[in-house]
């Protein structure tokens, strides 16, 4: 394991390079989800967590970050919308406006 | 399961048709696609070599506060830079190649920031007339078709609002001082305005393409429109302050109410354009030289970092 | 030495350290090794910038923060010699950021409990700024020092070269005594050893070399600045000083 220290980890390192793609994820405030805000490039998860802290909240944007390098994303295709999400459109029972509740009948 | 280019297409223009935005995955045009790598890369360019011409006053700024805003703001432009490279990122070219196109003069950027500034208030100027003109533009690109240069764009115009702003509080400050300063701002007006009146590019006779490209809501207004607009904006903004655009032929139309200038020198701009503006050379050089000084630099970073993977090291 | 006027010189100490090394770091705007580094600078000389102005502004005596900034002369600046050496490259930026960060960490501790009221309220709002400051420049000096063989040889030169201006952050003079006694200034003696001990130990994580020789340049709390200095306020002060009546 020792030998393969500077030069070989690396297959970029011999083109020149912007460091692997981040996305980041910020909290606006207490209590709300997490969003993507955007993009950055960081060496390495730390330099990604201060780099969004510098680009995306110097405008008190946030109160909590998230980071992922995008290559650990997975994202659904459009090819995949009408497997995906169209079998719900039907499922109405899963609404509450699908039940009848009697007339006088509280707190359902 | 393939669908034909034909319907593929045809489903595209009614997705924007109805204001539904294009996102990275779904399929568009060829030509969408190399337009806008060439759009968003162009325009991601100009906002990092337009930190340049700015940046030549950050260290001789005339006061805390002014050294301050002015930080703040060439700041702003890396971070434009930055989310628009990586709009473009999400059409599968990465920064490292459109660096590249940058550094080896294979890609353009606004011809604006070929011109020197020579003195401080070629930073007022700047301020007011290009961001002046460059808001126009951006406030319609934020409508364009292309989910992710639109968004950036959204957030660009929010943090480009104070940018417009600073610059006329630079020129107002000049204006309604001393003799010298007041020289200095009409000085500066008078080189940046024609500059500032071509960025918006070419005028709308010599201008290909830009039919399809505005079906496409990738180009959302002509550039004469545009142009027409930010002179109407600007030219009482300088008569408040006392200054004279350098436009002797400038009057309102009385028929449409607008102002029409006078015949703009293309041959200028065109000869900007082609590499051969007063900073053309100087520009490029210093963005080569910054990317050549930090490669050794990020190539350490790197290197650290997969030393840190072997280690199992995740704690800094 | 009057009480008022020995805060004042401290005061102007702490703001010239802050003033110089924004504007060095402000050097940095636009030609940073990437782009999410060079605002990241831009940050810190911001902060800092913010930190002189509000010292200033304090220290007061009459005069404007403006006043004081553009219009003292090299030898009525007090910073740190530290803070005005050229950029170098960005190992010698990064560095000379972790040592001055290291110190102002230890100092703007210590002074959040200074009996001077607005003193200790400005340092509270300050730390927040420098724990940031610190972790990033740590960040690098981990990086460039353990990266690869070209960055370790550059921040060891820097180290090497600028290691001379350090023992200069802790000299003091009859201000600070003063300040010491009164409960307004730190020790700088308590100071050294935690800067010290924080210092050794990331530089040695960082496989750097702390250079043998202890010999110390001193002279800016007497206005004994290096060369760079003149340069440096000629340029950041030449607009106040040719307009001497504009406003801006």
């Amino acid at each position: 394991m020792i030998l393969i220290f500077n030069k070989g980890m690396n297959t970029n390192m011999e083109k020149d390079t912007q460091w692997p793609l981040w996305e980041i994820f910020i909290q606006a405030n207490p209590g709300i989800p997490h969003k993507h805000v955007g993009s950055l490039h960081a060496a390495d998860a730390e330099m990604a967590l201060q780099n969004a802290r510098d680009v995306y909240t110097r405008r008190n944007e946030g109160i909590s970050i998230w980071v992922v390098e995008a290559r650990f994303i997975k994202a659904s295709s459009p090819e995949d919308a009408g497997s995906f999400f169209e079998p719900a459109n039907d499922k109405v029972y899963r609404h509450p406006t699908f039940y009848k509740v009697p007339d006088g009948v509280k707190y359902l | 399961m393939q669908k034909d280019e034909k319907v593929l297409l045809e489903e595209f223009q009614s997705k924007i048709d109805k204001g539904v935005k294009i996102e990275p995955k779904d399929w568009m045009p060829l030509k969408y696609r190399n337009q806008l790598i060439r759009m968003m890369s162009q325009h991601a360019h100009s906002e990092i070599v337009g930190m340049l011409p700015e940046g030549n006053w950050i260290t001789r700024a005339p006061s805390l506060r002014r050294k301050a805003i002015l930080l703040a703001k060439v700041q702003d432009e890396a971070g434009h830079g930055m989310y628009l490279y990586s709009a473009a990122e999400t059409l599968g070219i990465d920064r490292t190649t459109l660096l590249e196109q940058l550094h080896s003069g294979k890609a353009k950027y606004s011809s604006i920031f070929n011109y020197p500034t020579l003195t401080w208030a070629d930073i007022g100027a700047i301020g007011w007339l290009v961001d002046g003109a460059a808001i126009m533009n951006q406030t319609a690109l934020a409508k364009g078709s292309y989910g992710p240069y639109s968004r950036a764009m959204v957030r660009i115009c929010k943090e480009e609002s104070f940018h417009n702003r600073q610059g006329y509080e630079i020129m107002c400050s000049l204006a309604f001082g001393s003799q010298e300063q007041k020289q200095m701002a009409q000085d500066a007006l008078n080189r940046w305005w024609w500059p500032a009146i071509m960025m918006l590019g070419p005028s709308d006779d010599n201008s290909p393409n830009t039919e399809e490209l505005m079906r496409w809501r990738v180009k959302m207004e002509s550039n004469d429109a545009i142009r027409e607009r930010f002179i109407d904006r600007t030219v009482p903004q300088a008569d408040y302050i006392g200054l004279s655009i350098p436009d002797p032929e400038l009057k309102i139309d009385e028929a449409t109410g607008h102002y029409k200038h006078g015949p703009i020198n293309w041959e200028e701009f065109f000869n900007v354009i082609k590499g051969n503006g007063p900073c053309n050379k100087s520009r490029l050089k210093t963005r080569v030289d910054a990317d050549r000084n930090g490669k050794w630099v990020r190539e350490a970073a790197e290197a650290y970092a997969a030393k840190r993977v072997i280690r199992d090291d995740t704690d800094f | 030495m009057e009480t008022d006027q020995a805060l004042f010189n401290y005061l102007l100490r702490l703001a010239d350290s802050s003033l110089i090394l924004s504007q060095r770091l402000a050097e940095w705007c636009g030609h940073g090794p990437i782009l999410e580094e060079d605002i990241a600078l831009t940050n810190v000389s911001l902060d800092l910038l913010g930190h002189a102005t509000a010292l200033l502004t304090y220290a007061g005596k009459g005069k404007s923060a403006d006043d004081l900034a553009f219009l003292r002369s090299e030898r009525e600046y007090r910073n740190i010699l530290l803070a005005e050496q050229p950029n170098g490259d960005f190992a010698c930026t990064m560095l000379r950021q972790f040592l001055t960060d290291s110190w102002h960490y230890y100092l703007y501790a210590s002074l959040q409990k200074s009996k001077d009221e607005t003193l200790a309220a400005i340092s509270v709002k300050f730390l927040k700024e420098i724990t940031y400051h610190l972790r990033h420049s740590s960040g690098w000096v981990l990086r460039l020092g353990d990266g690869t063989a070209e960055s370790h040889l550059r921040i060891q030169n820097a180290l090497d070269e600028l290691w001379s201006f350090t023992g200069d952050l802790f000299d003091s003079d009859s201000a600070d005594e003063l300040m010491l006694a009164a409960g307004i200034g730190a020790d700088l003696n308590e100071i050294r050893k935690q800067w010290t001990a924080h210092v050794s130990e990331l530089l040695n994580k960082a496989t750097l070399k702390i250079p043998e020789s202890s010999f110390m340049q001193k002279g800016s709390l007497q206005g004994r600045h290096t060369e760079y200095l003149g340069y440096l306020l000629a340029e950041m002060q030449y607009l106040p000083r040719t307009y001497r009546d504009a406003k801006w």
